[in-house]
């Protein structure tokens, strides 16, 4: 399995999309991940799980910022045999 | 004086030489005040372009002295504030020219500086090539041999660690950079003793190796974000660390190279040992013992056991990606 640079950034591009994706209100709230049950606990050891949902939302808003400023196509080829 | 203003004749190189030469010397003091000029001249005409043009414009004129091929119309002298010292350009287009180049050079210097140093703090890269001959001779035995080894503790000085030429348990990066380089140039001539060798071999095994370090890199972020590990590992630390497996890759190369199958896998199996220890010590440094300034009882039982299983999952996958990642170079 050889990677390249490129293939790299395309794995994160693509996980930082899919993660970026997930939709408040129909699918995280669902599984308890919503942003309204994070709060609580402020002690100075915040759990796994709250951690998880800060990165998450946190990506989303990076990501919704970075997509309303200005609309970047990004435009990945789908590279057949590869290397 | 009035030798000095002398204009050239001859345009020819050669002769502009002769010409120089029999010209009339400045005094010493002017030598003095212009001898790191004169150091960088004879190389090529690119100190001129690249020096600091923020300098007084009279030890530019040494540059006279040097003709680094130009065309033959203006050997650049840098634009000398008095033109009346040496006259060699007989355009002064030419020379307008030249200093517009150099002052456009340094813009463009600065700018490069500033954007980097936006990314990535120049000082706090400096503190990890703060290196010495001793320091990496200790370091690489300790990479092979680590159980000798008593004492772990990065030591610090008022509050900031020591730098590695003081203190052997301090992480660098200049270990991990030239056996980057040299894991690249051994799979090279690993794979050209078995004629397998191309040049675009070369460049997908030094990304590969590269990709690996920085996924290891970022899964290693982002478990010490998740388990709010407040260690003071910063990106470089764990590029650091993530480094040192070069060191043992070449090992294994070697071993491989010279003594054939089996000496791969005993030099697979020593350098894991040795590397997985050496991770191990000192890593439970840095993110266990966080545990003790901020641990509030009943609530941090927990913690331990995660951090813990972090510090081995590390030193756990280190094997794993030395034989990923070798084993394709020795049959």
């Amino acid at each position: 399995m050889a990677f390249t640079l490129y293939s790299l950034i395309q794995a994160v591009i693509l996980c930082v999309n899919a993660v970026a994706v997930l939709h408040e209100e129909r699918f995280l709230s669902k599984i308890g991940w919503g942003v309204d049950q994070s709060i609580g606990g402020f002690g100075d050891e915040p759990g796994i799980k709250v951690q998880l949902m800060n990165l998450v939302r946190s990506v989303r808003t990076v990501m919704r910022g970075t997509t309303e400023k200005s609309i970047p196509f990004i435009n990945i080829k789908h590279r057949s045999a590869c290397i | 004086m009035k030798e000095r203003c002398r204009p050239l004749s001859n345009p020819n190189i050669v002769s502009i030489f002769e010409q120089l030469f029999t010209m009339d010397l400045p005094q010493h003091g002017y030598r003095a005040s212009a001898k790191p000029r004169a150091r960088a001249g004879p190389h090529t005409g690119d100190p001129l372009l690249f020096a600091d043009t923020s300098s007084a414009a009279p030890p530019m004129n040494n540059q006279g002295y040097y003709t680094p091929g130009y065309s033959i119309g203006g050997a650049p002298v840098g634009g000398p504030a008095d033109a009346g010292v040496n006259n060699l350009f007989a355009d002064p287009m030419a020379s307008a020219a030249m200093m517009y180049g150099s002052s456009l050079a340094n813009q463009g210097k600065e700018i490069v500086n500033k954007e980097i140093s936006r990314y990535v703090s120049v000082n706090k890269l400096k503190y990890f090539f703060a290196v010495d001959s001793k320091y990496v001779m200790k370091k690489l035995l300790l990479l092979v041999f680590p159980y000798t080894h008593q004492d772990w503790e990065v030591r610090y000085h008022r509050d900031t660690p020591l730098t590695p030429r003081h203190d052997v348990n301090a992480d660098d990066l200049y270990i991990p950079s030239m056996a980057f380089i040299t894991y690249i140039l051994l799979a090279g001539m690993a794979l050209g003793i078995q004629k397998r060798f191309s040049p675009e071999v070369l460049g997908l095994c030094a990304s590969t190796a590269l990709v690996w370090v920085v996924i290891e890199v970022l899964v290693m972020l982002l478990c010490l974000y998740i388990l709010s590990v407040h260690s003071d590992l910063s990106i470089f630390d764990l590029f650091a660390y993530s480094g040192y497996k070069y060191v043992g890759m070449i090992f294994t190369v070697l071993g491989g190279l010279l003594f054939g199958s089996d000496g791969y896998f005993v030099a697979l199996t020593w350098s894991s040992c040795a590397l997985m220890f050496f991770i191990v010590r000192s890593l439970k440094m840095k993110i266990l013992s966080s545990l003790s300034h901020d641990s509030m009882g009943a609530g941090a039982t927990a913690k331990p056991r995660l951090r813990l299983y972090i510090t081995v999952a590390t030193a756990a996958f280190q094997p794993i990606i030395i034989y990923w990642l070798t084993s394709h170079l020795v049959r």
